[in-house]
């Protein structure tokens, strides 16, 4: 695909952009071929988004020059940039629920019929939803013009952002962590539109952090740390690890190293529990499992398969309709958060900022939220901040916390290091059943390393895990008994050793039967 | 990076405590100047009557002080429901409620004052906090805004009252005219700190109050669970704090606060009874105290004392410039507005800090999770 005789259709040359005491872009160069897929990968904070920000004119950059189709531009705000054919699919959907796909398609630039009425003119639906289907056909997105956005599944609704930005009629992708949220299947059929949209005449940009993928896809691949270019490079030329090591700037173990599982007496036992949603609709279903001390329970499943709400009832946040829990042989079903906690529960929560921390709270305080009522941070009800701080000084070493000062707000924490105040909170303190939900969502290699080590040492201090991720590899590289979660049911159990992608991801899919799975 | 990282903390408080405020009321002062020189007056003259009606003499400190005491009572109340994340603006109604409590308990009651005193000041007390919880309670089982809840029990409380002192109300002084309750009995009336002036202990107990709160706050651990509350909810649910319960029982403490500012005014000042229009809008002041005040309770002192001066000044204001008293509004009313929109104060002067979301950046840059 690199051609010295073809121009880059997207060329930036030495890009500098700084805030206020640091340096977010330093000289960052990258092209972009026409009809290429580049990667961009790095770390949380290495200055992807920034970078990108800057290309979609939402940031203007300090230095540097931006050139499209070998002409030098000025990109003042995304509407610049859509003019320049540069659209933008952002890692969090920007779709309004309550209309159509067609309608959100319009927004921004509604086409009317009839009267001339200025804004109260009747919106064209019928000429853009044909549009929009012969959009959908030419590049394989097919999606219902007619549906509501929040009834379509998280594939769809990525597909209406693609289509959104190509209907603005872009040259340029940019896609922001685009698989996140997909499962192994999804992200395959995902590929598969990416080459097609490429076939046809697109060139794209593609941010993450998932090396597997980016080997898989990409053409060629740049590596950005601490804001500079680290190197381009091509899948054919580098592996996961050589380009792990470009990202972290040294080593990095891709695989856990993990001893043998010794698991002991049976510590937490889920029978038959059914949970209802906030809709009332069961959405957890007659769910059985255990897990005994030493060992990692993983359930894996694509996200909105009722893990969340079993968590929620398994950690006191929401109320089990059916079923019991037993904890240590003590039945613990519908206690409260509080309680749970007492007995020996840790959970570190799905969403970090939502559930698990306060994030305009200091660290030291979010490092008591479990404990700040109990001896020694509280003596009669008054706070002892001696104690507060002297357990955070502890546990900003202990886990490794990057920050200049303990009483720096969590807010402004990188998200790895975030996530490690969860942690340290939840293991520092005695406890039974370990209850990690999406632990390392939106990390960065370092950070997961780190928690992963964190969780295999707790196992292997007796303590029962239960891990729920919706990142396969995670699950296949921690757990040792795994659980695969479908519309609310646990649909097969299988240990570790039994398991590979292709299998969990076709359970994952709802597939139950193992003869279609192997006819596949 | 260290150092630089170190240096922004006290230097983001001062801004965000101290300056900013001052340099609102700075520009209100310039602004409301162009209005008393559009309306013809002089507004020198007019500033100048306003700080010596504040502070011209004993009396005139005397009449600040006064005025500035309900105002930090009130402010803490609005301030501790804010960092529990509930916008009270119920005080209004909970110092009626207050007033109303304690004008049945020292009208009728038959003590010494030693027990009489506190007694009176516990019914202000319990009066607004059972008010106030009523909208907590609403909020916390039903889900129901207390912004709207709070307006409405203000609605209330206004014309229970206004009926209670009205002809033939139950609390009407038989012999009055006018619609008012009796006096309170000697022994319910608040202690003078000096003889033969209007000043009562008020101000002590708004002063220990202040404290009293911020330690509430930030030494305890109903002040974690206050804070978490206000700060997030969910995080509240996830560590096993009970929010719906403490929904209720902050509302209470702020309307407790409101009830004893309440409670103050008639036991401090002559005629010691409740009459129709008494202490109208230090309610809805003490919103604005409490905002002011950066919703800290030692920020709510001072605040409550730049109102309490400016309203004891705005007289002798109207006297001598012929500006008249609403023109104080109008200047109270401009710094709340720079104090809430910041932004504006920080673009004229060019305030150069960073914003949150640079911090974020600066410190996911070189703290970053696994770079070492």
């Amino acid at each position: 695909m690199k051609n010295n005789n073809i121009e880059p259709i997207l060329k930036i040359e030495n890009i500098t952009k700084r805030f206020p005491g640091v340096l977010a872009n330093d000289r960052i160069c990258l092209d972009l071929y026409p009809q290429e897929i580049h990667c961009l990968l790095g770390e949380n904070g290495a200055g992807k988004s920034t970078l990108m920000n800057i290309i979609y004119g939402l940031y203007t950059q300090d230095e540097g020059i931006i050139y499209v189709k070998g002409i030098e531009v000025e990109i003042k705000n995304p509407i610049d940039a859509l003019r320049l054919g540069i659209g933008m699919v952002h890692q969090h959907f920007m779709l309004i629920p309550v209309m159509t796909v067609t309608e959100n398609l319009m927004l921004g630039q509604e086409k009317t019929t009839g009267l001339k009425l200025g804004k109260l003119s009747k919106l064209d639906r019928s000429t853009v939803s044909a549009e929009l289907q012969e959009l959908a056909s030419k590049y394989g997105l097919s999606v219902n013009p007619n549906a509501y956005i929040e009834d379509l599944s998280v594939g769809e609704e990525q597909r209406v952002e693609i289509l959104k930005v190509l209907y603005k009629g872009a040259e340029i992708l940019i896609l922001d962590e685009p698989t996140a949220v997909l499962t192994p299947q999804e992200t395959d059929e995902f590929f598969n539109i990416l080459k097609l949209l490429v076939k046809q005449g697109k060139s794209i940009i593609f941010i993450t952090h998932k090396l597997k993928e980016v080997l898989e896809i990409a053409d060629r691949i740049t590596v950005l740390r601490n804001g500079k270019t680290v190197g381009t490079t091509t899948p054919k030329e580098t592996s996961m690890h050589k380009l792990a090591e470009m990202m972290v700037g040294r080593e990095v173990l891709l695989n856990i190293e993990k001893g043998q599982p010794k698991p002991k007496e049976k510590v937490f036992e889920v029978s038959d529990l059914s949970v209802m949603d906030n809709r009332k609709i069961n959405v957890v279903n007659g769910v059985s499992f255990f897990i005994r001390a030493g060992e990692i329970y993983g359930i894996a499943g694509v996200q909105g398969n009722g893990q969340k709400e079993l968590v929620e009832a398994l950690t006191g946040l929401r109320k089990a309709a059916r079923g019991n829990v037993k904890l240590l042989g003590n039945d613990v079903t519908n206690e409260d958060a509080r309680s749970l906690t007492l007995t020996g529960i840790a959970h570190v929560p799905e969403d970090r900022q939502k559930h698990g921390l306060v994030m305009g709270f200091s660290i030291d305080l979010n490092l008591i939220l479990q404990t700040y009522f109990q001896s020694p941070f509280s003596n009669l009800g008054f706070i002892n901040l001696d104690s507060i701080h002297e357990n955070a000084n502890q546990l900003v070493k202990k886990f490794d916390i990057r920050t200049p000062s303990i009483f720096t707000p969590v807010m402004s924490l990188s998200g790895g290091n975030q996530q490690k105040v969860i942690i340290a909170r939840e293991l520092n303190r005695p406890i039974q059943l370990l209850i990690v939900n999406q632990p390392t969502r939106g990390l960065d290699v370092g950070s997961i390393e780190f928690i992963h080590q964190q969780i295999i040492v707790a196992r292997d201090k007796g303590v029962a895990v239960l891990l729920v991720s919706a990142e396969l590899d995670e699950i296949l590289s921690l757990s040792d008994r795994i659980g695969v979660m479908f519309n609310g049911k646990i649909v097969t159990e299988m240990n570790t050793s039994e398991a590979d992608r292709a299998k969990l991801g076709f359970y994952m899919a709802g597939f139950s039967d193992e003869k279609m799975f192997h006819k596949e | 990076m260290d150092n630089q990282l170190n240096k922004l903390n006290p230097i983001k408080i001062i801004y965000i405590s101290v300056i900013v405020p001052i340099l609102a009321i700075f520009t209100a002062l310039i602004i409301s100047s162009v209005v008393i020189i559009l309306s013809g007056s002089n507004p020198l003259i007019a500033y100048s009557a306003l700080a010596e009606g504040a502070f011209g003499n004993l009396n005139n400190w005397i009449e600040t002080i006064l005025k500035t005491t309900p105002l930090i009572i009130g402010g803490l109340g609005v301030a501790l429901a804010f960092r529990g994340g509930l916008f009270n603006i119920g005080v209004e109604g909970q110092i009626f409620v207050g007033s109303i409590a304690t004008v049945i308990i020292g009208t009728t009651l038959k003590a010494p004052a030693i027990i009489h005193i506190p007694l009176t000041l516990l019914a202000g007390v319990l009066a607004g906090a059972v008010w106030a919880a009523i909208p907590g309670y609403l909020k916390a089982r039903f889900g129901a805004h207390e912004v709207i809840t709070t307006i409405m029990t203000n609605y209330i409380a206004t014309r229970i009252i206004t009926w209670s002192i009205g002809v033939n109300g139950p609390l009407r002084k038989t012999t009055s005219f006018v619609p008012e309750t009796n006096s309170l009995l000697d022994t319910a009336r608040l202690p003078l700190m000096i003889s033969d002036t209007r000043l009562h202990i008020g101000i002590v107990i708004a002063l220990i109050l202040a404290i009293v709160v911020y330690i509430l706050l930030f030494r305890t651990t109903l002040g974690i669970e206050i804070r978490t509350v206000g700060l997030n909810i969910n995080a509240a649910k996830y560590c096993g704090i009970k929010v719906n319960r403490n929904i209720v029982l902050i509302m209470a403490i702020s309307g407790g606060l409101a009830g004893l500012a309440g409670a103050i005014q008639v036991m401090g000042l002559s005629p010691y009874n409740f009459t129709a229009g008494f202490n109208v809008g230090y309610g809805f002041d003490s919103l604005a105290v409490a905002v002011l005040g950066n919703i800290n309770p030692i920020g709510v002192v001072f605040s409550a004392f730049l109102f309490g001066a400016m309203d004891a000044g705005a007289r002798l204001m109207q006297l001598r410039a012929k500006v008249p008293v609403d023109m104080i509004t109008i200047l109270q009313g401009l710094i709340l507005m720079f104090v809430a929109a910041n932004q504006i104060i920080r673009g004229i002067y060019r305030i150069q800090i960073q914003d949150k979301k640079a911090d974020k950046v600066n410190l996911s840059q070189g703290w970053g999770g696994g770079s070492k």
